[in-house]
């Protein structure tokens, strides 16, 4: 079990050299000069070459690229060439509230697909399983923007019951949790279709596996069939499908920040892409794939934990 | 009173080709600390049987006619919450494949102990752990207790079966349905797995119904004997008796397939043809299109299942042979 995460966490590492480089060389492919940017409007030629020379925009690319790894390893990622500001610093006040939001977001949406795909599952066929289903098939296809900007619109402008611009404070005050509710049902609402769905195929088809019918000769209760010995099994598969999405989970994050002035990492992407701020919108990629690489690994671990195959080889 | 009597068991599945009779009129009789061998070729209906017998067939398998009278209770009737009770306290089963039929995910202490909670709710933790590695220990697995808490994948499959065979008799049913136990194991353990049925048939005195294609099993393991064609039973006798005096030209067949010792005996060369499905069932005897003895009058209507000697019924116009 310990070589298993060490294995997976090791392998980590070239993914996220990959992504650094590939972070590093599409800044350059964009067509606009950062140190023109940095140098306001009116400035003159000489300053525009002085802050070139200065930012190390004038020597080769692999150099430029070096001397960025060189520096990011010490934990240095630059400027922010808008306003100065640290990105470290920048990056490290925003990831606070992204993650407050995901945490938000999954942890009701996920048990909420899971049990809605579940009992959509144990009344298979019926009209229970039917309304499920044609509801999650609703939630699949309504966009994030939408939801969000619809909840707004409603719950925040018609019936003012909710805050739905900034955060509010920390998740374990009132005025917090106020604040995360509809960005949170927003980003968690567009993933419980998807979930259900998945879940309730999964246990569908573990239900017609061997095991499931031994299960029954044993004299077990149908609902204790379904949970204990489809679901459980199935919990495999789904967490796979779920890991599979979560570059839209980040995507979203990105697009439900944005919308509800959400003080994390995805809106000072937008914010950071939108003026050419090129450090910052570095560090936000490398801290957003780095997101994305240690969630995969989390899911790669939780599998140790639920398959006991993989837990004891 | 007989243990478990079939009486007339009709098991249909609705498909698109239309209704289809899997089990077209069964009836088996199963003693207590006796051994009934159904014996058949793939698709004759064996695992349909067990299953109606269990109460377990999957959609759209229904029982249509017939009864299932377990100690003179006729199963049939049940209420599905009584039926769930009868399954593994009174019927256990046994199923060919050790590998996919235990549950990867749990320890086989859990899946044992599961077995028996679900039959005795207000057991403890500790009480129903001891009565698991008991159990274990009775299908003869080696350091019963700290096997408990491996998964099934760390089995061979010959300790798995012991371990299906462990779930099956975990509360000491009456009756335990065996379906193909052995045919997914090489010889050796085939043999060590019959030989511990028959042990443990011996100590608890339960009745056992053993399914197999494999007729040298049967003549190891059964006191009497069903043969079963295209979903009916068409020769029915003492073990023994169908060995020494086949009386259904199927039955012939099957023992020609079979090495003999004794060369003397009047031999068939392994039957002609396949099964036919059930949608392609002929209207007279269904073996009629690959019998040896078939006479006109086969093909007119289903020959009913009747005593040619004493104990010994053939369904079949001919006989006795
Ligand atoms: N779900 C189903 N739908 C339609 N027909 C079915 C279904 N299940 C079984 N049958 C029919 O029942 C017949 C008997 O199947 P069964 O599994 O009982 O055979 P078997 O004697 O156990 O064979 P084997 O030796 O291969 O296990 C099959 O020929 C098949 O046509
Ligand atoms: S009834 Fe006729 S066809 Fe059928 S087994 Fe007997 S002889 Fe053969
Ligand atoms: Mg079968």
């Amino acid at each position: 079990m310990a070589r298993y995460a060490l294995r997976r966490v090791l392998l980590a590492v070239p993914v996220l050299l990959g992504v650094l480089l590939i972070g590093f060389f599409l800044m350059q492919v964009v067509p606009t000069d950062p140190a023109v940017i940095r140098a306001g409007p009116q400035a003159t030629q000489e300053v525009v070459d002085a802050i070139r020379e200065e930012l190390g925009l004038n020597r080769p690319l692999w150099a430029q690229f070096g001397f960025y790894l060189w520096r990011l390893l010490q934990g240095d990622l630059g400027v922010s060439i808008i306003n100065n500001m640290a990105v470290t610093q920048e990056l490290s006040d925003t990831i606070g509230p992204t993650l407050e939001l995901m945490f938000a977001s999954l942890f009701w949406s996920i048990p909420l697909g899971i049990g809605l795909g579940t009992l959509a599952a144990y009344w298979r066929g019926s009209m229970i399983d039917r309304c499920i289903m044609a509801v999650s098939v609703g939630g699949v296809s309504v966009p994030v923007f939408f939801l969000g900007l619809l909840l707004i619109w409603l719950v925040g402008f018609q019936w003012q019951l909710l805050p739905f611009t900034g955060r509010g404070g920390p998740l374990w005050t009132w005025d917090g949790i106020q604040a995360v509710i509809l960005p949170a049902v927003t980003l968690g609402g567009v993933f419980v279709g998807p979930v259900a769905r998945m879940t309730r195929t999964a246990v569908v088809d573990m239900l017609t596996a061997d095991h499931v019918r031994t299960a029954r000769a044993k004299g077990l209760s149908e609902f204790l069939v379904v949970l204990r010995h489809a679901l459980r099994n199935a919990l495999i598969p789904v967490i796979t499908l779920i890991g599979l999405q979560i570059g839209f989970l980040l995507g979203g994050a990105v697009v439900t920040e944005t919308i509800f002035s959400w003080p994390g990492v995805g809106r000072l992407a937008v914010g950071a892409i939108l003026s050419s701020d090129f450090p910052m919108a570095q560090g936000t990629i490398i801290v957003l794939s780095a997101g994305f690489i240690l969630i995969n690994l989390g899911v790669d671990l939780l599998y140790a934990v639920l398959d006991p195959r993989v837990r004891l080889s | 009173m007989t243990l478990l009597s079939v009486e007339n068991l009709v098991t249909s599945f609705r498909t698109s080709a239309g209704e289809v009779r899997a089990v077209d009129g069964v009836s088996i009789t199963v003693e207590r600390g006796q051994t009934l061998g159904i014996v058949g070729e793939s698709g004759c209906g064996k695992s349909v049987l067990s299953l109606s017998i269990m109460g377990l067939l999957a959609h759209p398998g229904r029982v249509t006619e017939g009864r299932v009278m377990l100690e003179g209770r006729n199963l049939l009737d049940l209420s599905s919450r009584q039926m769930r009770d009868v399954r593994g306290r009174e019927i256990g089963m046994i199923f060919q494949e050790p590998m996919t039929s235990l549950n990867p995910v749990y320890s086989i202490g859990y899946q044992i102990t599961e077995a028996m909670r679900a039959h005795d709710p207000k057991a403890s933790n500790a009480e129903l752990r001891a009565r698991a590695v008991a159990v274990l220990d009775r299908v003869r697995i080696p350091s019963a207790a700290r096997r408990f808490d491996e998964y099934p994948h760390q089995l061979s499959g010959g300790m798995r079966q012991r371990v299906m065979i462990a779930m099956a008799l975990a509360c000491k049913p009456k009756l335990v349905i065996a379906d193909e136990p052995t045919t997914a194991l090489d010889v050796t353990v085939q043999a060590q797995i019959l030989e511990l049925l028959r042990e443990l048939q011996a100590e608890t005195g339960m009745g056992i119904i053993l399914i197999t294609h494999d007729l040298g099993v049967i003549a190891e393991m059964a006191d009497k004997v069903a043969v079963m064609y295209a979903g009916r039973v068409v020769e029915r006798s003492a073990s023994a008796d169908l060995f020494d005096d086949p009386q259904h030209p199927y039955t012939l067949g099957l023992l020609g397939s079979i090495p003999r010792v004794d060369e003397d005996k009047t031999r068939l060369t392994a039957i002609e043809g396949t099964v036919p499905p059930p949608f392609a069932w002929p209207p007279g005897c269904r073996f009629a299109p690959r019998c040896p003895f078939s006479v006109e009058a086969c093909t007119v209507s289903p020959p009913p299942l009747r005593e040619v000697a004493p104990h010994h019924s053939a369904a079949c116009l001919e006989a006795p042979l």
